[in-house]
């Protein structure tokens, strides 16, 4: 274990320049965010991830935003173990109809002011499995969205670069 | 053996069903079938229904032989498997939720499924109208003075996919586990229906994300035994690339998660560099960091790009460099050890009477492996042996995931070695006369993908149901709980990692 730490002091850092922010989830942003609460919060903000249907794609990217190339911490950005310490939702998936119910009730759960990030192809209109007996649609449906990153799913660049955007707004 | 042809001439023969025979039964066979099963002599590979008719996959013991016996139901309803074999309850209530097939003496009759939220009842069946308020749901009792209940879920403290779990303890110890799952039920079945081949496959590699590749696999394989289609040798060379791709990336990052959820980040930082090194390899090589939709009926969408390819040695030699050092580190830190080794035992015989399949079956000494038995192309031209441990606790599963990493890069070294040049896709065309239908295996990361394809004239879907390897592990998950502490669920769940997502469909 020493050897690795100790490689590791000198090592350059393997962590990336971070991307430019999208430009188009700043144009969506820039109607649903109150600059006074932003300034409140200053640059950090508390994510909390919500699967409502997804099939795990979404997440795997989500999970690599941690990792030491991309290292989301670094924008102030980290994710929570409950809504009630989050003020973002991130929320994958189409929203199934038997995950409804939970999703609706972490939205209460997070106290205001509060954003909605609605992450891939299927939170934005159900995607290939719209019109399902079993799935409500995109995340819109159920609750107020700010920010959608497209992508099936997005590369952890791309959900960067829409973070990036909520951050500096 | 004996048992599997004995059943199968007892049945009358479909015969536009391949590679494995089909055969249509009577109540009585269908019986002796489950008493085949509960006595050891045949493995569950799955349980399906397809309108008013249900389907039981038979591995014959020892494996390869697969046998599909399927049962008329115009009654709708059939003698339970799970009445007599413990695997099949749940794939049974299943059935019930979406077909309205009665398995006749079930023990079981809770819905499974269908939450009460969908607005409607037996979706692929009856389609009747319903309230969608939800309905109750009865946990199993352990019930008595010092036990209580801890809930959790569906949505759970990290970034994982959402189920139910109720724990009943005893201070600190779990003395029963019982997982609710279908939450991220999306209907694949009736989206599938009707569906052109082409969405249908984009559909299948996406039933769960982690293993896209092993689900396009096992569909396109499907598809393609009913066209009685060969897809070009190059073709089926880059499918097993990917499926290692996609085998070395997830092995990565369950070996980091679980020392993570012993609170050892530093391999699982380390595991995370792996892990991403792969997946920009595999966007690449293939122009999707999952892979997703490269792997078409026919043969694949794209072939392997030229700037992935010369980044493939500098892989293999990170692999083979960094991923020593994290295994000395893992096996040499006590504190590590001392929570992965004896926790979470899963006995041989759970794992051989629920055919488990992957590291979870492999750790506990079932060598099943759909690679080499029943062996799919190119496997047999490749030369490799699954690693199998007896020990079945967390340790071993780690185990087995860490010696099918090696596996997997000598497999890539073979395949890159002596890729076939020549085309990478065969127009899948109709299948001739009334329709065909193809069974396939395909052993993603987790384990076994059994796929049933059932082909219109016009080569749309007229029947399809993918069995996640997660149907015969989850409820494993409940047995090797028993008796460890609460605080040890975290690194029992990640050491099996089901798919919630491949299970609920």
């Amino acid at each position: 274990m020493r050897k690795l730490l100790f490689e590791s002091l000198f090592q350059s850092p393997l962590t990336e320049p971070a991307p430019s922010r999208d430009d188009a989830a700043l144009a969506e942003l820039a109607k649903s965010l109150e600059r006074a609460s932003r300034r409140r919060l200053g640059r950090s903000l508390s994510i909390r991830e919500v699967d409502a249907g997804s099939c795990n794609g979404c997440e795997l990217e989500i999970h690599a935003l941690s990792n030491a190339f991309y290292d989301l911490e670094r924008f102030g950005l980290r994710f929570v173990a409950s809504p009630r310490h989050a003020d973002v939702l991130m929320v994958t998936g189409p929203v199934t109809k038997n995950m409804r119910e939970a999703l609706e009730r972490t939205y209460a759960a997070t106290p205001d002011p509060k954003w909605v990030v609605a992450v891939g192809d299927c939170a934005l209109d159900g995607g290939l499995f719209a019109g399902s007996y079993a799935v409500v649609g995109g995340v819109s449906q159920v609750l107020p969205v700010d920010l959608h990153i497209r992508g099936c799913p997005p590369s952890p660049t791309a959900l960067l670069k829409g973070l990036i955007a909520l951050v500096e707004q | 053996m004996a048992f599997i042809s004995a059943l199968q001439d007892k049945g009358a023969a479909v015969a536009a069903h391949r590679p494995w025979p089909r055969v249509v039964v009577d109540a009585d066979v269908w019986r002796q079938a489950t008493l085949g099963i509960a006595a050891g002599e045949a493995t569950l590979a799955g349980l399906w229904a397809d309108g008013e008719t249900v389907h039981m996959g038979l591995m014959g013991e020892p494996p390869p032989r697969l046998l599909v016996v399927s049962l008329p139901c115009p009654d709708h309803r059939f003698p339970s498997v799970g009445a007599t074999h413990p695997p099949a309850l749940r794939l049974e209530r299943a059935i019930k939720d979406l077909h309205g097939l009665e398995p006749e003496g079930s023990p079981d009759p809770r819905r499974w499924l269908d939450h009460g939220r969908w607005g409607v009842r037996q979706p692929l069946g009856a389609r009747e109208p319903t309230p969608a308020t939800g309905d109750d749901y009865g946990f199993n009792a352990a019930e008595g003075p010092p036990l209580h209940q801890i809930p959790v879920g569906p949505v759970h403290a990290g970034i994982i996919e959402p189920g139910h779990f109720r724990f009943s303890c005893n201070g600190e110890t779990v003395v029963r586990l019982e997982a609710r799952l279908g939450y991220v039920h999306k209907g694949i079945g009736a989206l599938m229906l009707g569906a052109p081949l082409q969405q249908a496959a984009r559909l299948a590699g996406r039933v769960s994300g982690d293993s896209t590749v092993a689900y396009a696999i096992a569909f396109a394989r499907a598809v393609e035994a009913a066209l009685g289609l060969e897809p070009p040798p190059r073709a089926v060379w880059l499918r097993a690339l990917m499926a290692e791709l996609e085998r070395l990336a997830n092995h990565f990052g369950d070996i980091g998660a679980i020392c993570n959820d012993a609170s050892f980040s530093l391999v699982h930082a380390h595991c995370g560099i792996l892990r991403e090194h792969v997946l920009r390899v595999a966007d690449a090589c293939f122009g999707h960091r999952l892979m997703m939709d490269q792997v078409v009926p026919g043969g694949i969408a794209a072939d392997l790009a030229r700037p992935g390819a010369d980044s493939m040695p500098a892989l293999i030699r990170a692999i083979r460099r960094r991923f020593p050092e994290l295994v000395e580190l893992y096996d040499s830190t006590a504190s590590l050890q001392n929570r992965t080794v004896t926790t979470g035992v899963l006995p041989a015989k759970l794992a051989r009477q629920y055919g488990a399949g992957g590291f979870i079956g492999r750790a506990s000494g079932r060598a099943f492996d759909a690679r080499k038995t029943p062996g799919y192309a190119p496997y047999p031209d490749l030369r490799f042996e699954p690693p199998v441990r007896q020990e079945g606790d967390v340790d071993a599963r780690v185990w087995v995931r860490i010696d099918e990493v090696r596996q997997s890069v000598a497999l890539i070294e073979q395949l890159l070695e002596r890729l076939p040049g020549g085309p990478i896709h065969a127009e899948p065309g109709r299948p001739p006369g009334e329709g065909a239908e193809g069974l396939a295996l395909a052993e993603g990361f987790r384990g076994d993908v059994l796929a049933w394809v059932g082909l219109a004239p016009d080569a749309t879907i007229a029947g399809c149901h993918l069995r996640d390897p997660s149907w015969f592990q989850w409820p494993l998950l409940e047995a090797a709980i028993e008796d460890n502490i609460v605080a040890d669920f975290p690194l029992c769940n990640k050491s099996f990692n089901c798919s919630y997502s491949g299970h609920d469909l």
